[in-house]
């Protein structure tokens, strides 16, 4: 908190420095707790980065060189967000392969029911079919 | 002596689970009818057994009989009643106990509701429960019973966690559990399927209430959770994607997909087999949920006291059940081919899709939630997956499925016409894009993209859950329960959505730091920290706060934040007061004490906060209704007099 | 018996492996990325009076151990400093966020392992060198590259095991 005082203290607060730091602490991970970001860590060490970044921010250095700074003393753990390289490509784009490998699946699901089956005789009144379809269950 | 009591009756229901798992498949095999019949005594035989050693435990804990080790390490007599009886659930062996119970508990109700099953699938569900009660009690009393005792006596317990000392215990762990568990009936629906060759419209149409009911309580479990995390946390969020949150979201996803795809299975006898695997996978999940939050294989703030040994224990276990499960699906699951058309533009197509989104999902979630297991096993050094990465990719995969749902309904079943559909969303379609970019500007004087793509998906969500109902009430045909439920918990979706999307938007928080008398404001609220006071607790010392917060000068509520000293282990605890109406969430949580008397306080904003949980209360009161549709039963009646004439007792 | 029907159970054989693996390992130990560099530098007070330079810990091999006052476990592995110590292995201690005073206490209570002690008010020496709680160990070699850092209480089978054999 006593980061957070220092900044809302001042009234004409700098909003884009609060808003960066607000971002960052929310993209690192405590160390001690471990299943929170820096933001939301009462730990002593929590604390303690928060005041690192706060003070990064002040000294004029960007993003990319505070987490640098904070990646080079802790390793890639700190970052709550995994870094798009090497050996996290199949945790980013694994998720958007499957997507695409399940609408391919499914599209040729559907094309293969279509051999050798009889086609829907198509129905004037399609409506008055599908309610009575559903006559029995949803 | 009670204690001992409580674990005799374990070793008793873990002999009757033996014989429910045994007789039924003897009886099938022999064609004994009294065997197979003998499961049905089993389970309720078994389920006696398990709920009076449930009431030993409370009782151990009611009255505060430390000379059991669980009741020493989660207890303290200066609980209140109600947290001494939840604090059952508190830990491992007590959370198993729950299982178990539960477990025996939906045997129970299969053994009772089953006037539409055959004989034999009665049996075959009942012996496969059966296994998996084996495994558990075994577990339990093999590593984890919580009925030890120990000597000398300590004269006082080391309390329950702080954290489990909210009205949150007492309702979510039982929810979640009911849900998990409740997959298992599922799951044994799919291997009985499996094992008798057999699966057709009347299989689905038997499984489907099961599935929806486990699935229900999940998502009341779920919700629960969340809504317990931000009172009690402290700092307003309301998930985290923490690994033990995944656990249980895993197998809601998956448990969503099979109720979807069940229904094109009894609509259309298809997608069988694929029915099958949903169904075995989402109790896989839930298996391994049990095993992530108690092994020690991931940290997490949620887990139980860890230890290797249990969870080498629960792998062996999963390895067996599952891995049997898997290996009769790789043998026996072309033979439950489905045959007939699927085409993209009807209900069945969109469901499909509907399942590939779900499916995707989850195994993003497993894959974030797994990945740094596995780059550390691979020795390629320790990374850690934050919610920024859960966020990033699982938004972009369920957004579509707002967009199906909302489509599905003015989609028939087997063939849709490109033109009708069009004509059918047109005004929902309209009346979305118009409220949803309306929406930020009225209530927030804001704009930006992301806040009306979210409140346009949401919106048409809401409007689209109704017009099942609409076209029905129109042509004057009945509205059966199943279909109120299902627009209702459709419904609750957007809710739900429209929720996150207004919270993620425009929610504003604030760290300040104030002498009593000091102000802050917070967006067009002000907030005056009056005075700060201590009490005296049941278990614990606290200092609590009097915040006044105003809006245009006018007094809107007073909050009491408090920071609490839990005596027994020294646990200190936030204990955040918040203001709620549907609109907005004011929230405000104590921080540290300065030397000069000045407090820190987090103040934070949270617009439609309440939706989030609403809609999840809706979507479970939806699923009620659709199980108690009564055409489940009276279709069960004309089916089962046309099943005593088809099937013979093998 | 179609292939893709056994894609599950293979998909399910090798989660099974990697959690069997998992259970062989602690999550929550975090590896240091200053293996096998050189140490952070740092010029800090000396309990003693005067100033300690991390260039001059160059020329042997030394342990660095940061431990504080407050720490419970760091009383855990003190027996073991002490016999280290006195058999002749240089030990130098960064007293992590501490009182000196109280610090000379605890030491005066539980005897001095370290040849020399730097204290670290503000931890933030602690932060360069990647500390996340105490006590930590550090192995540095004669040229000043940290070779391994031991996380939590030094044990006597991690001594033997893993930080001897770098003393050599």
């Amino acid at each position: 908190m006593l980061v957070g005082a220092a900044l809302a203290a001042t009234a004409s607060a700098a909003t884009d420095d609060e808003e960066r730091y607000r971002a960052l602490i929310a993209e690192l991970r405590c160390l001690v707790c471990q299943n929170q970001s820096i933001a939301e860590s009462n730990a002593p060490l929590a604390e303690d980065l928060r005041m690192q970044v706060q003070n990064q921010i002040a000294a004029g250095r960007s993003d990319e060189e505070i987490i640098e700074f904070l990646t080079a003393r802790y390793g890639d753990f700190v970052r709550y967000r995994p870094a798009f390289k090497g050996r996290t490509l199949l945790l980013w784009l694994g998720p958007f392969a499957v997507l695409v490998l399940g609408i391919g699946v499914v599209l040729l699901f559907i094309r293969r029911s279509h051999r050798g089956a009889a086609p829907i005789a198509p129905d004037p009144s399609q409506l008055a079919r599908a309610l009575k379809d559903e006559e029995r269950l949803p | 002596m009670i204690p001992e009591l409580g674990h005799i009756a374990l070793i008793l229901a873990l002999g009757v689970a033996v014989l429910q798992a045994a007789l039924p498949l003897y009886g099938l095999r022999r064609g004994d009818a009294r065997a197979i019949a003998a499961g049905r005594s089993a389970a309720m035989t078994q389920f006696a057994l398990v709920l009076f050693a449930y009431i030993c435990l409370s009782l151990a804990f009611a009255y505060s009989d430390f000379s059991v080790v669980y009741v020493a390490a989660n207890s303290h007599s200066d609980l209140p009643l109600m947290y001494r009886l939840s604090a059952v659930w508190g830990a491992h062996e007590g959370s198993l106990l729950l299982w178990v119970l539960m477990l025996s508990g939906w045997t129970l109700a299969v053994s009772l509701f089953n006037r539409n099953l055959p004989a034999n699938i009665t049996a075959l569900v009942l012996a496969i429960l059966g296994i998996v009660s084996v495994g558990f009690l075994l577990f339990m009393l093999g590593t984890s019973n919580p009925f030890d005792r120990h000597f000398p006596i300590p004269t006082e317990g080391r309390d329950l966690n702080p954290l489990l000392q909210d009205p949150g215990l007492i309702i979510h762990p039982p929810m979640l559990y009911m849900g998990y568990v409740g997959f298992s009936v599922a799951f044994a629906f799919a291997i009985s399927a499996l094992l008798s060759g057999r699966l057709d419209t009347a299989w689905a149409r038997w499984t489907r209430p099961w599935t929806t009911a486990a699935w229900m309580f999940l998502t009341l479990g779920i919700t629960l959770g969340s809504w317990w995390a931000y009172h009690e946390l402290g700092w307003g969020g309301w998930w985290f994607w923490d690994p033990v949150e995944n656990a249980s979201f895993m197998p809601w996803l998956v448990g969503t997909a099979l109720i979807h795809s069940l229904a094109v299975t009894e609509k259309r006898g298809l997608l069988k087999s694929w029915t099958v695997l949903l169904a075995i996978l989402a109790f896989a999940l839930s298996l391994l949920g049990t095993f992530l939050v108690r092994s020690g294989v991931l940290v997490s703030v949620h887990a139980f006291a860890t230890d290797p040994a249990r969870g080498v224990f629960i792998l062996i276990f999963l390895s067996l059940v599952i891995g049997s499960a898997l290996t009769l699906y790789a043998w026996r699951a072309a033979a439950l081919s489905s045959k007939g058309e699927l085409d993209f533009l009807s209900r069945e197509g969109l469901l499909l899709f509907n399942n590939v989104f779900l499916v995707t999902a989850a195994a993003a979630v497993l894959l974030g939630t797994l990945y740094p297991l596995a780059i550390e096993a691979l020795n390629l050094g320790k990374l850690s997956v934050g919610p920024p990465y859960f966020n990033s990719v699982f938004v972009p995969l369920t957004a579509p499925l707002l967009v199906f749902v909302g489509l599905a309904a003015s989609v028939p079943w087997k063939r849709g016409k490109l033109r009708e559909t069009l004509r059918a969303i047109r005004v929902p379609a309209v009346a979305a894009l118009v409220a949803g970019t309306a929406l930020p500007y009225l209530m927030h004087d804001s704009w930006s993209w992301a806040a009306v793509a979210g409140a346009v998906l949401a919106l048409w969500a809401m409007v689209t859950a109704w017009q099942e109902v609409a076209r029905r009430i129109r042509s004057r045909a009945s509205v059966p329960r199943a279909i109120w439920g299902m627009s209702l918990a459709h419904f609750g979706l957007g809710v739900f959505v429209l929720g996150i999307t207004q919270v993620s938007n425009f929610g504003a928080e604030r760290d300040v730091r104030l002498a009593p008398g000091g102000t802050s404001a917070l967006g067009a609220f002000e907030f005056q920290l009056a005075e700060v006071n201590q009490y005296r607790g049941p278990n614990f010392d606290a200092d609590v706060g009097t915040v006044v917060v105003r809006k245009n000068g006018q007094t809107i509520t007073t909050l009491h934040p408090e920071k609490r000293l839990y005596r027994a282990q020294q646990n200190v605890m936030t204990e955040a007061a918040v203001d709620h109406t549907l609109l907005r969430d004011i929230y405000v949580a104590l921080g540290e004490p300065f030397d000069n008397g000045d407090w820190g306080l987090r103040l934070y904003y949270r617009p439609m906060m309440r939706l989030v949980w609403l809609g999840g209360v809706l979507a479970f009161l939806g699923g009620l209704l659709a199980i108690s549709d009564r055409r489940y039963r009276l279709a069960q009646a004309a089916e089962r007099s046309r099943e005593a004439a088809a099937t013979a007792v093998a | 018996m179609k292939p893709r029907f056994w894609v599950p159970a293979v998909a399910l054989a090798g989660l099974i492996v990697l959690f069997a693996i998992g259970l062989t390992r602690d999550p929550s130990k975090i590896p240091s990325p200053l293996i096998d560099q050189p140490a952070p530098a740092f010029d800090l007070p000396v309990l003693s009076g005067g100033r300690l330079v991390s260039e001059s810990l160059k020329g042997q091999p030394v342990l660095v151990n940061f431990w504080a006052s407050w720490c419970t476990p760091c009383l855990q592995e003190h027996p073991l400093l002490m016999e280290l110590a006195r058999s002749g292995v240089k030990i130098v201690g960064l007293n992590y966020k501490d009182e000196p005073q109280v610090a000379q206490q605890w030491l005066d209570r539980h005897g001095n392992p370290f040849a020399l002690i730097a204290q670290d008010r503000d931890g933030r020496v602690g932060l360069d060198w990647g500390v996340y709680g105490v006590p930590e160990t550090f192995v540095l070699d004669a040229g000043g590259l940290i070779r391994h850092k031991h996380i939590g209480p030094l044990t006597r089978q991690a001594w033997q095991d893993e930080v001897s054999v770098l003393l050599k």
